[in-house]
Order: structure tokens, then C-alpha cells, then sequence
């Protein structure tokens, strides 16, 4: 039962410390964006949004353990998948209210 | 080597266990199912917010106004250690037999977590000292929804946690109890991805904004 292998766990063990050092460093450049206001109002959601995203993506890469491996696949496209819906219905509502905010 | 072949997402048992790692695919992607709809909440709740953050506020606080940024990056710091705490005890699950050690991970990230929710039930008390209650307007309400909504999630992490601590001193690393630490690291790594769009678009929109 216990064929245990040093050379795996090693290789899941650093990919835990390559994703935890790594949402850290987007989590702190977030936090620091803001903090320090570097960039302007405009640009806020932008850069928020693509720090949020790559976290994400680490997250689900490392700590998760999807990636684009063959028998991954099934699981990746209900992920991308559910990234569709939320994709129509966050998008659709944010701008049905931007609409609606226009006409008022 | 068929056993160690990836079966599911998360962490894989592989040749450790073999028959557990063979009874895992089903139950594991059953699992992920019910992730991506709770992820479907999640997001039409932020949606909401994001709506009401514009045009909800009644004259009352706005979200510059209630953000507390220090206290946002205490949570998200304990949070996103929990979540590399329990992948080492998903590590220890899978490769040592010692069931000390898992038990060890397994407490610092229920600490963790009980940090989490401490702190912020504390931001909601200060909120409601200050007169920003939910039903003050709109935008407070889907304020509270949303990361209520998480605080209860992570609550219900906690309390599965305890389920199969007490579990795992009752039976050991039996099948079931090995495969419900698996699904219980899914469901714990999910609640870190949801806070990473709420400190960003609750806490540091708030603020930049």
C-alpha cells in the first residue's frame, strides 16, 4: 500500500511552494497597486481584474492541479465552460445595468 | 502503471492507494460539479454587488467609505496560508501513513480559518456599530450577501473539518475518509479562488475606486 516515492512527493511539494510564493506576489502587487495608488481611477478595474485572473489561474494550476494534461481534459472544459456561463451572466448583467443606468 | 495515471482533478492518490485512487474519478469530478455551480452563486452575487455599487447606495456609506484595506489583507494573507496548509496535509495524506501529521496541517488550517472568520465577523460588527446595516440600502445588502455568503462557506469548511478529524481518530485513513480530505482540500482551495475575486473587486475596488 505504502509504495511511497521521495522524487513525487518532492515534485508536488515544490508545486505547492510554486503556486503559494507566486499568489503572494500577485496578491501583494494588487494590494500594492492600490495602496500606493499607481495607477489612475481609470485603469483600477482593469488591473485588478487581470491580477485576479492570473491568481486564479495559479490557483486552480497548482493547487488544484489542472492543467492541460489528456486526463485533465474533461475537467478543464466544464472549468472553461463554467467560465462561459459566468462569462454571459456577470457580463450581461453588469452591462443590462449600464444600460438601464444610461436611459435613467 | 495505470494506478498512478491522473484520474481526477486536485491532488491524485496514485500508487499510494491504488484502489482508493480507482474509486476517487467519479466521486471526485461529482464533486466538481457542485464546485462550478457554487461558483455560478458566487459570481451573480458579485454581479449584483457590482451593480449596486453604482446605483445603491441611498445616500448612504459607499464602498470607499466601509473599506478597511488593512483589515482585508490580515483575511486574505490567513486565508491563502490556509489554503497551502491543507496542500500539506493533502501531501501528508498521500504519502505518509502517520495520520499525526495530517491531524498537525489539518489544525493549523482550521486556525487559520477561525482567524478568517474572527476577523470578519469583527469588519461586520464595526460595519453595523457604524450604522452600515444591511438594510440601510441596496448596496449594503448585497455587501452582506456576498461575503456573507462566504463567511458561511468557510463556516461549513470548518465544520466538515471537524467531522473528519473526529472521523480519522475514529477509524484511521480508512477509503471513505481519505476520499471525503480530498474533496474537503477541493472545496477549501475553491473558497481561496472566490476570495481572490472579492478582496479584488469588494476590497481594492472599493478603495481605488
Amino acid at each position: 500500500m505504502s509504495t511511497n516515492n521521495p522524487r513525487d512527493m518532492q515534485r508536488e511539494l515544490r508545486s505547492y511552494v510554486i503556486g503559494f510564493v507566486s499568489a503572494i506576489l500577485l496578491t501583494a502587487a494588487a494590494f500594492g497597486t492600490i495602496g500606493l495608488r499607481l495607477v489612475p481611477s481609470g485603469w483600477v478595474l482593469l488591473v485588478l481584474g487581470g491580477l485576479a485572473l492570473a491568481q486564479m489561474v495559479v490557483h486552480f494550476r497548482y493547487f488544484l492541479h489542472i492543467d492541460l494534461k489528456k486526463s485533465h481534459r474533461d475537467d478543464l472544459q466544464l472549468i472553461l465552460f463554467t467560465g462561459v456561463i459566468l462569462l454571459l451572466m456577470v457580463g450581461g448583467t453588469i452591462w443590462i445595468s449600464i444600460s438601464q443606468h444610461a436611459r435613467m | 502503471m495505470s494506478a498512478a495515471k491522473l484520474l481526477h482533478p486536485g491532488l491524485n492518490i496514485g500508487s499510494a492507494d491504488p484502489e482508493a485512487h480507482r474509486q476517487a474519478g467519479p466521486v471526485m469530478f461529482g464533486f466538481w460539479v457542485f464546485l462550478m455551480s457554487d461558483l455560478v452563486l458566487f459570481a451573480l452575487l458579485l454581479a449584483t454587488y457590482s451593480a449596486m455599487t453604482r446605483h445603491g447606495t441611498a445616500g448612504g456609506p459607499t464602498p470607499a467609505d466601509i473599506t478597511d484595506l488593512k483589515s482585508a489583507a490580515i483575511e486574505t494573507a490567513l486565508l491563502l496560508t490556509s489554503s497551502f496548509t491543507f496542500g500539506m496535509a493533502s501531501l501528508a495524506l498521500k504519502y505518509r501513513e502517520d495520520t499525526g501529521r495530517l491531524f498537525a496541517w489539518l489544525a493549523v488550517t482550521a486556525l487559520l480559518g477561525l482567524g478568517f472568520l474572527g476577523l470578519e465577523a469583527m469588519d461586520f460588527a464595526k460595519l453595523a456599530g457604524e450604522g452600515a446595516v444591511p438594510q440601510r440600502s441596496g448596496f449594503l445588502s448585497a455587501h452582506f450577501t456576498l461575503l456573507g455568503m462566504h463567511f458561511l462557506h468557510v463556516a461549513a469548511g470548518l465544520a466538515w473539518m471537524a467531522v473528519v478529524a473526529v472521523q480519522l481518530a475514529m477509524w484511521g485513513l480508512c477509503r471513505a475518509v481519505r476520499l471525503r480530505i480530498m474533496r474537503l482540500a477541493l472545496f477549501w482551495h475553491m473558497l481561496d479562488i472566490v476570495w481572490i475575486a472579492l478582496f479584488s473587486f469588494v476590497f481594492l475596488a472599493g478603495a481605488g475606486s
